[in-house]
C-alpha cells in the first residue's frame, strides 16, 4: 500500500516499555500491602490502565497509527470507562 | 455442465465447483454467500428444534397441573429453548445471513475483508451449538438454569451446566469475529464513490451491530468463565458464602445481553429500512435520521442493562439511572416508526410479500416496544416483574422484531439468493396464518401476566386457564403458518420460476448483479454515481 508508512521502533524502546511495564506489575502487588479501603480498586484499574495503554500505543503501535485508528480505540475506551461508572451508581450507593 | 472450466464470474455462487466437491465445496468455502447460506440452513435446524421446545411448553401450559412433563422438565425445555433461540438464532441471525450474503454485494465488493476467519466463525458457530446440544444428551441432566445462567444457581445446580457455559462462550467467538469482519469491510471495501452518506441502510445498522459485538461480546464471555471457575474451584466471585457477590453477576451478564437485544434488532430495522423504500417505490424518508438513530440505539442501548435488575436489589440511584437511560433509548427507535411510516406516505405501494411482512413488523414491533415502556418504568416494573407480561413483551421484540424481518428479508431477497421467485399466493397464505397464530399465542400473555401469572412456571391456578388455552392454540396456528412459509421457500428454491436481476425494482446495489450472483459478484468493482443516496427512486 502505497500510503502505508513503516516506523522501525528501536529495540531499546520495547526494552524499557517491558522494564516499566514490569516495574509496574511488582507496584500493583504491593499496592495490596497498603489499606486504601475503597480506593483499592481505583489504585489496581489506575495502573492496570497505565499498563494498557502502554501495550497499546507501543507494542500494538498504535503511536504511529492513522488518527482514526486511535479515535475509535479512545471510543472504546470511553464506553469502557461509562459501563464503569455506570456500574458504580449501584455499588456506591447501596 | 462443466462448470468448473469456467471462470469465477461466468457461473453462479451456487454452480461454481471449485477445488473440493459434495459437502465440502460448502462447509469449506470462503465466499462470503455460500456461507451466509451455511448460516441460514444451519439456524433453521436449530430454529425448528426451538420451536419443538416451545411448543411443548405450551402444550404443557394447556391446563393446571402436570400435562406432559414433570416441573424439572420444564425448567430444562425452558433453559434450552432460550439458549438456543437467543445465542443460536436471533443475535447472530440477520448479521450472519443476510449480512454475509448481502453486506459485500451492497457496498459494491467482492468479498468481506477476511473471508478465512468468516468460514472460522461459521464453524465457531457449529462447535458452540455442538457444544450446548450436548449439555442435553450427555451428563446428569439437561440444563435449567433460563438461558441467563443466574448465579448463585448456575454453579450449584447439579445439571449439566458447563456444556452449555462454554458452549455460549464460544458462541461469543463466532459473533466477535464476524463483528470485527464486517467493520473492516465497511470501513476499507466499499465501492469508488460510495460515501458513509451514501451507503445502504442495511450495512449502517450491521455496523452499528458489529460494534456491540465487538464490545459487548468479550464482557459475558468473561463473566461465563467466571461462572465456569466458580462451579469448578469455588473461586468466590459470585458466591456469597465466599464474600461474592450474586448481583455483580447480574451487572456482567447484562452489561452484554442488553446491549444484544440491539445485536438481534438493528440489522431486523435495517432490512425492514431496504424493504420499505423498495416496495413504496420512494426515497426513505430522513436517511440521515435513520442512521443517527441507529447509532444512537448501538450507544445509549449500551447502558441500559440495569432495568433487567429493578427488583434484583439495586441502588436506588442506579435504578432511577437506569429507567431514564431505558426511557431515551426509545426516541431513536421510534424516529424509525416514524421514517418508515413517512416513507410510505404517498408512495407508489406495492403489496408483495416482503411488505407484509415489514408492515407486520412495525405493528408488533411497536406493541413490543412500548410494553417495554411499561417495564422500564420502576413503579409498573415491581409489579410485572418475572411474570408472562415479560415474556410477552420480549416475544413481540425478539420473536416479532426479528422473526417478521427476517422473515421479510428473506422473501425479500430470496430471488437474489436462490435465483428463483417463490409461491406469492402461498407466502401470503403463510404470513397471514402466521402473524394471526404469533398475536393469539402472545397476546394472551400481556393479560395473563398483568393477572399475575410468574413466568418459568409449569403450573398456574384455574383462573388463567381460558388465556392459557388461547395461547396454546395460537402457538398450533403459528406453526402452521410457519410450516407453509418454509415448504413454500424450499420447494422455490428447487423449482420455483427463474428470477430476473430486479424483481422488485429495487435501487441498491444487490440488484444490479445477476440472480444468483456470479462467484465474484461483480465483473469490476462498480463506481458509485448516485447523487443522493441508495434510493433515488423517480
Amino acid at each position: 500500500m502505497e500510503n502505508e508508512k513503516h516506523h522501525i521502533v528501536p529495540y531499546r524502546v520495547y526494552a524499557i516499555v517491558l522494564l516499566v511495564l514490569v516495574v509496574l506489575t511488582f507496584l500493583s502487588i504491593a499496592i495490596t500491602d497498603i489499606e486504601l479501603g475503597s480506593y483499592t480498586v481505583v489504585g489496581a484499574l489506575l495502573l492496570a490502565s497505565i499498563k494498557s495503554s502502554l501495550v497499546l500505543t507501543y507494542f500494538m503501535h498504535l503511536k504511529f497509527d492513522q488518527p482514526y485508528i486511535r479515535i475509535m480505540v479512545g471510543f472504546v475506551l470511553a464506553v469502557f470507562i461509562a459501563v464503569v461508572i455506570v456500574t458504580f451508581f449501584d455499588y456506591s450507593f447501596r | 455442465m462443466q462448470a468448473s472450466s469456467k471462470t469465477p464470474n461466468d457461473v453462479s455462487y451456487l454452480e461454481y465447483q471449485g477445488k473440493h466437491k459434495g459437502l465440502w465445496k460448502w462447509i469449506l468455502s470462503t465466499d462470503h454467500k455460500r456461507i451466509g447460506l451455511l448460516y441460514l440452513y444451519s439456524m433453521m435446524t436449530l430454529f425448528l428444534v426451538g420451536v419443538t421446545l416451545g411448543l411443548a411448553m405450551k402444550f404443557e401450559l394447556i391446563a393446571p397441573g402436570k400435562t406432559i412433563m414433570e416441573a424439572k422438565d420444564y425448567n430444562a425445555v425452558f433453559t434450552v429453548h432460550g439458549v438456543i433461540m437467543i445465542f443460536m438464532i436471533v443475535i447472530p441471525g440477520l448479521p450472519a445471513v443476510f449480512g454475509n450474503f448481502m453486506l459485500p454485494i451492497m457496498i459494491g465488493a467482492k468479498d468481506v475483508a477476511f473471508p478465512k476467519l468468516n468460514l472460522l466463525s461459521w464453524w465457531v458457530y457449529i462447535a458452540g451449538a455442538i457444544l450446548v446440544i450436548s449439555s442435553v444428551l450427555f451428563g446428569d441432566g439437561s440444563p435449567d438454569t433460563g438461558w441467563t445462567f443466574y448465579a448463585p444457581y448456575s454453579f450449584k445446580t447439579g445439571s449439566n451446566m458447563l456444556p452449555a457455559i462454554f458452549g455460549a462462550f464460544v458462541l461469543g467467538f463466532s459473533s466477535i469475529l464476524t463483528g470485527l469482519n464486517f467493520i473492516v469491510t465497511i470501513h476499507r471495501m466499499r465501492a469508488p464513490g460510495m460515501t458513509w452518506t451514501k451507503m445502504p441502510l442495511f450495512p449502517w445498522t450491521l455496523y452499528g451491530t458489529a460494534w456491540i459485538q465487538l464490545l459487548a461480546t468479550p464482557v459475558v464471555g468473561i463473566t461465563l468463565v467466571l461462572v465456569a471457575l466458580e462451579r469448578i474451584f469455588g473461586i468466590g466471585v459470585f458466591d456469597p458464602a465466599l464474600g461474592g457477590d450474586p448481583i455483580l453477576y447480574q451487572h456482567l451478564f447484562w452489561i452484554y445481553s442488553h446491549p444484544a437485544v440491539y445485536v438481534m434488532i438493528l440489522p431486523a430495522m435495517g432490512a425492514i429500512s431496504e424493504i420499505i423504500p423498495t416496495f413504496s417505490q420512494k426515497h426513505i424518508f430522513g436517511y440521515k435520521a435513520i442512521v443517527a438513530s441507529t447509532l444512537a440505539i448501538a450507544f445509549v442501548g449500551y447502558f441500559v442493562w440495569g432495568h433487567h435488575m429493578f427488583t434484583s436489589g439495586m441502588s436506588g440511584t442506579a435504578q432511577y439511572t437506569f429507567s431514564i437511560l431505558t426511557f431515551l433509548v426509545a426516541i431513536p427507535s421510534a424516529i424509525k416508526v416514524f421514517n418508515w411510516i413517512s416513507t410510505m406516505y404517498k408512495g407508489s405501494i406495492n403489496l408483495q410479500t416482503p411488505f407484509y411482512w415489514a408492515a407486520g413488523f412495525i405493528f408488533v414491533f411497536m406493541i413490543g416496544g412500548l410494553s417495554g415502556l411499561v417495564v422500564g418504568a420502576l413503579a409498573t416494573n415491581v409489579y410485572l416483574h418475572d411474570t408472562a407480561f415479560v415474556v410477552a413483551h420480549f416475544h413481540f421484540i425478539v420473536f416479532g422484531g426479528v422473526g417478521f424481518s427476517f422473515f421479510g428479508a428473506i422473501h425479500y431477497w430470496f430471488p437474489k439468493m436462490f435465483g428463483r421467485m417463490y409461491d406469492a399466493t402461498w407466502a401470503n397464505i403463510g404470513w397471514l396464518i402466521f402473524t394471526t397464530g404469533f398475536l393469539a399465542l402472545y397476546s394472551p400473555m400481556f393479560y395473563l401476566g398483568m393477572q399475575g401469572m410468574p413466568r418459568r412456571y409449569y403450573d398456574y391456578l384455574e383462573e388463567f386457564h381460558a388465556a392459557n388455552i388461547l395461547s396454546t392454540l395460537g402457538s398450533w396456528v403459528m406453526t402452521l403458518g410457519l410450516i407453509i412459509i418454509l415448504i413454500n421457500l424450499f420447494r422455490s428454491a428447487k423449482s420455483g420460476p427463474i428470477a430476473p436481476k430486479d424483481p422488485w425494482k429495487g435501487k441498491t446495489l444487490e440488484w444490479t448483479v445477476p440472480s444468483p450472483p456470479p462467484l465474484e459478484n461483480f465483473d469490476q468493482i462498480p463506481e458509485y454515481h448516485e447523487k443522493d443516496g441508495p434510493y433515488e427512486y423517480q
